[in-house]
């Protein structure tokens, strides 16, 4: 594979930004327990803008990319993508971006957050760097798909595209409806804004435009998180998966409904009435049933590896999964946290019962557990496996690898569930300091603060051995294990004529129709509110 | 179809309708719903508002109905204290002459965005008397953490 450079620098730019985000997490818990005071609150607000967009969106984005071009070349049997050429230029891209709007954000001139929700103001920098970075992400999809389109005119034409690159393709196309909404919130709005050339924007159509764009971008990181359940983990079990068929209704019905509930993040505020909360309520819940058939899709695949592996019992089959191999393992963890994940999610969706947990501590302990763990860690995981089947080296240590899983359940556990409480309890998430002045209602919250910086600090210490490992597996010397961990990500022929599920041109139709009943009357709503908008409020 | 397979989706519709059930009633039977007002403000022109001019608390029925005129800016709420009687009907209209803060009595389900260039109207009711606090849980700049107000619910009129 000629492009393996490409990929492995990918993942290498992807921990990178895990160990860096990792080292802001853990200043903001400890920063959070009363009376320890390490830094100023600028400071506090510049690495919480640090450790969300690292975590968030450069640990994931190049996680992403590299793992979809490893999937897209194994399963087609190709050597290369369609244009390698554009291969680098797209790394390129999302690598200048990310420096650009780096530049800002480490000096201190773009504590915005990463939803750098205006009128707060960042240097341009900033969002110009967020936009190269988007622009980046489209180079790096469209060539991926005229790689598939290659491999189909390549005598494929009548087969089904094997379930990997299917949720690859579905993944893309999720990607290139949401960005729509954040391209037109930086190009219409922010950076003319910000460059002083329009006087004022509209708070609220931004923040319109942002969750029509954020929402989807958690199925941007959750997506290919799947793809490892549905293709790595059977094969790591020896079995196909359970249910080829709904795992690609699965892939259609995020193509189908993640974008148009973007205002299950906006119950909270005015400007949009509550028919159409209402209606993103239902869209929401309907997102709800791809992850249940997946809990039960895959629960069914583990089943069967187990039983093929001795396993008995209506429970007992459990123990004769594969425990000792942390690859299998970090998988195994990442989706228990998803079904909690999954759990609180619905009370986050419900449109009144939002009103206890908005914006409250529970959100950041809802997060940890979806993209902070389900995905996080499954990619944790599948490193484990794709490290050595690229380099040809043997994974440097096994034990060390089962420590690092095993602490970052046990470290999540806490944070998360302490986080949890936190936000039931009314302690607000983005915040220096919870003490305020002492008041009696805060008084309770303390020993979960605690709590929760004693999970943090477990959670670093998860990140550093996985990043320790990682880097001694580079540097070992190779090994013949190579063979054994590429059969274990390598293709079954695919079998079949396309069906109905597999045309996805027809549901990427269906899903713009979708978005368009979902946005445009709301946001001609807010557009014929006529708000005079705000001018901004430099954060540099 | 696996008959299992059949089982769990029947039973995964089921769980979703029933959950969607509730929130709907409570939605719209029981007026339990989100902040859906639509009022628009110049965030330049909040002090010339006569409402906003003066954040009070304005009784509009002794005892019972309270109007509540709030300004959140960087870094504080106008006004800083509140007393309203408990069962009584309040109503927040709250706004923001510079960036975006939230508002949330710690302990109930009273919370919202504030958003400049629009109104914010939330309406309560507290039961229990004693004093709240407060706070901004929407991130507005370095001193977000000083942001607070206190509410006091009073046993009687
Ligand atoms: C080393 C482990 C980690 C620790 C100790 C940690 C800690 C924290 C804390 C304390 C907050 C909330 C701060 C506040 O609201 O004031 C937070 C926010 C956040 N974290 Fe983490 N985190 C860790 C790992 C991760 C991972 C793996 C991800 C995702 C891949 C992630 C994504 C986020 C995001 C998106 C936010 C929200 C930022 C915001 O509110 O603007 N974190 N983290
Ligand atoms: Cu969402
Ligand atoms: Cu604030």
């Amino acid at each position: 594979m000629r492009e393996k450079r490409l990929i492995l620098l990918g993942f290498l730019v992807s921990y990178a930004a895990l160990g860096a985000g990792a080292l802001f997490g853990m200043l903001q818990v400890l920063e959070r327990v009363p009376g320890v005071k390490l830094v100023s609150s600028e400071t506090y607000y510049t690495a919480l803008t640090a450790h969300g967009v690292l975590m968030a969106l450069v640990f994931t984005t190049f996680f992403i990319m590299s793992l979809a071009t490893y999937v897209v070349l194994r399963e087609l049997g190709m050597r290369q993508t369609f244009s390698p050429g554009m291969s680098t230029l797209a790394y390129a891209l999302v690598t200048l971006g990310t420096l650009m709007a780096a530049l800002p954000i480490l000096t201190g001139r773009a504590s915005v957050l990463y939803t750098f929700y205006p009128p707060m103001k960042a240097s341009p920098l900033f969002y110009i760097g967020a936009t190269v970075l988007v622009v980046g992400t489209w180079v790096f999809g469209a060539n991926l798909l005229l790689t598939v389109r290659q491999w189909r005119r390549s005598g494929n034409s009548g087969v089904k595209l094997p379930l990997g690159v299917f949720g690859v393709v579905s993944t893309l196309i999720i990607w290139y409806i949401a960005t729509i909404g954040v391209a037109a919130e930086m190009l219409l709005q922010l950076i003319p804004w910000s460059l002083g050339l329009v006087d004022r924007v509209d708070p609220l159509l931004a923040r319109n435009l942002f969750w029509y764009f954020g929402h989807p971008l958690v199925y941007f990181w959750l997506l290919p998180a799947y793809i490892v359940w549905y293709t790595v983990l059977p094969r790591m079990l020896g079995v196909r998966v359970f249910s080829d068929f709904l795992a690609r209704v699965v892939f259609v019905l995020f193509i189908l409904f993640s974008t148009p509930v973007g205002y299950h993040h906006q119950f909270m505020d005015p400007g949009i009435s509550t028919e159409w909360k209402f209606l993103h309520t239902i869209t929401t819940f309907a997102v709800f049933l791809p992850s249940m058939i997946t809990a039960f899709t895959v629960t069914a695949t583990m089943e069967m590896g187990a039983r093929l592996r001795g396993g008995r019992g209506l429970l007992g089959w459990i123990r004769a999964l594969p425990w000792g191999d942390p690859a299998f393992s970090a998988i195994a963890l990442a989706m228990v946290f998803f079904a909690f994940g999954g759990a609180g999610g619905a009370v986050n969706a419900g449109n009144n019962l939002n009103y206890v947990v908005h914006n409250t501590a529970w959100v950041p302990g809802h997060l940890h557990l979806t993209v902070g763990s389900a995905v996080a860690l499954t990619f944790m995981g599948v490193s484990y496996l794709l490290l050595p089947a690229l380099t040809g080296r043997r994974l440097h240590s096994r034990r060390m690898a089962q420590v690092q899983v095993a602490l970052w359940g046990a470290g999540m556990l806490l944070f998360s569930g302490a986080m949890h409480i936190l936000g039931v309890l009314g302690s607000p998430r983005r915040t220096y300091d919870v003490t305020f002045g002492g008041h009696p209602a805060t008084q309770g919250w303390t020993p979960l603060l605690v709590a929760a910086a004693a999970g943090g600090v477990l959670l670093l210490l998860s990140v550093l051995l996985f990043l320790y490992n990682v880097g001694r597996t580079l540097r070992g010397a190779p090994a013949g294990e190579e063979q054994e961990a590429q059969e274990q990500v390598r293709q079954p022929s695919p079998a079949g004529a396309p069906g109905l599920v597999d045309n996805l041109g027809l549901f990427t139709a269906i899903a713009l129709l979708l978005v368009l009943v979902a946005y445009t009357l709301p946001t001609l709503d807010i557009l014929s509110l006529g708000s005079p908008g705000a001018p901004p409020v430099p954060m540099d | 179809m696996n008959r299992y397979e059949r089982a769990w989706l029947i039973f995964a519709v089921l769980m979703v309708a029933a959950f969607l059930g509730i929130i709907a009633y409570f939605n719209f039977a029981a007026g339990l719903k989100p902040p859906h007002d639509v009022e628009v403000i110049d965030p330049l022109r909040v002090s010339q508002d006569p409402r906003f001019s003066q954040p009070r608390v304005e009784e509009v029925e002794p005892g019972k109905r309270y109007n509540i005129y709030m300004v959140a800016r960087m870094w504080s709420y106008y006004p800083r204290e509140i007393q309203v009687p408990r069962g009584a009907e309040v109503r927040f209209y709250i706004t923001s002459p510079d960036v975006q803060h939230g508002f949330q009595v710690v302990g109930t389900n009273v919370q919202a965005n504030v958003i400049p260039g629009y109104v914010t109207v939330i309406d309560a009711r507290f039961e229990k008397p004693g004093e709240y606090l407060i706070v901004c849980n929407e991130y507005c700049g370095r001193g977000h953490h000083f942001m607070r107000a206190k509410l006091r619910v009073t046993e009687g009129y």
